[in-house]
């Protein structure tokens, strides 16, 4: 993964094969304290205890199709490198949330890269089946999307159409440069 | 809090339903991109881009896009499948921007099974 945004997405993903019908993820830059603060809270199905105990070893998977799980595992390796922590909290039938706090200077921490990109990739196959809340806050900046809200303006109209799409995007990105 | 402004979306969702002629159960196709860790980690999600792109560019109307997990061949991420209503499922590997255009265009557009680019037709379900 060579960038945040892809291992959002790919956590995401995860929350998604969970059943999840809402989805909260958060970018916390505070260039202050020197850290940055990926957040992602579903409420899916949960993991048993089992599962959570197992949860960042990448030879542990639920999975039918292979043997390794790498997801967490990835993003767990992917703190360390820049010396953070790393935080996985479950309850069956309540929900997953993950909390990945990095040291925001440090020379190993990956770049954001393109969230408005992996908004856009979440929202096209999954975003009429699940809603999104995404909070980005930076020096006291705040951006919020949250895809009840777009729903609602659209009465009707899928938040997946290709028109609906192309202008999220662009708003998103939009947004996103304002804050940074 | 800034919430992201919406006032401009009355416009496109006006624009939608003057044109938009699509219920799910009549598109013509379905894309299937594989969204796992490995397809992620290969460039799935520049592939979904690339799609979106190309199919708000042609003005398709009536085809669905969709993402499923790891099929269990990740060595040949990225990976979608195509299903053309009506027709065994197409799984296509080793995609690039480039080649899932061409896909939607000979595919999808006219029918043409990218054979070069193709792994498998039949039917594929992950669990």
């Amino acid at each position: 993964m060579q960038d945040l945004s892809l291992h959002i997405l790919d956590i995401v993903e995860n929350s998604i094969e969970a059943g999840a019908t809402k989805v909260e993820i958060t970018v916390e830059e505070d260039v202050r304290h020197n850290r940055l603060i990926v957040e992602i809270k579903d409420n899916g199905k949960g993991m048993d205890k089992k599962t959570l105990d197992n949860v960042l070893d990448p030879f542990y998977t639920t999975k039918k199709t292979r043997r390794i799980g790498l997801g967490l595992s990835m993003l767990a390796q992917a703190v360390k490198e820049a010396e953070g922590d790393f935080n996985v909290q479950s309850k069956r039938g309540e929900g997953t949330t993950i909390t990945a706090q990095f040291v925001y200077d440090h020379l190993d921490r990956k770049p954001l890269g393109n969230i408005a990109e992996t908004l856009i990739a979440l929202i096209a196959s999954n975003g009429l089946a699940v809603d999104f809340i995404y909070k980005h806050k930076k020096d006291g900046k705040y951006f919020v999307f949250d895809t009840r809200d777009i729903k609602k303006e659209l009465d009707g109209v899928p938040i997946n159409n290709f028109e609906v799409l192309k202008f999220l995007q662009k708003n998103i990105r939009t947004e996103l440069k304002k804050i940074e | 809090m800034k919430k992201l402004k919406i006032g401009d979306l009355e416009k496109i969702r006006e624009k939608v339903r003057r044109t938009a002629n699509v219920r799910l159960g009549k598109a013509r196709a379905r894309i299937t991109v594989h969204m796992g860790t490995c397809g992620i980690a290969a460039g799935a999600r520049e592939i979904l881009t690339a799609l979106l792109k190309e199919i708000e560019r042609k003005g398709i109307k009536d085809v669905i896009v969709t993402t499923s997990g790891c099929a269990g061949l990740c060595s040949r991420e990225p990976m979608a499948t195509v299903e053309v209503t009506g027709k065994p499922p197409v799984k296509y590997v080793d995609l690039t921007a480039q080649k899932i255009k061409k896909i939607l265009n000979d595919h999808i557009l006219e029918g043409t099974i990218v054979h070069e680019y193709a792994l498998a037709i039949g039917s594929e379900r992950t669990p």
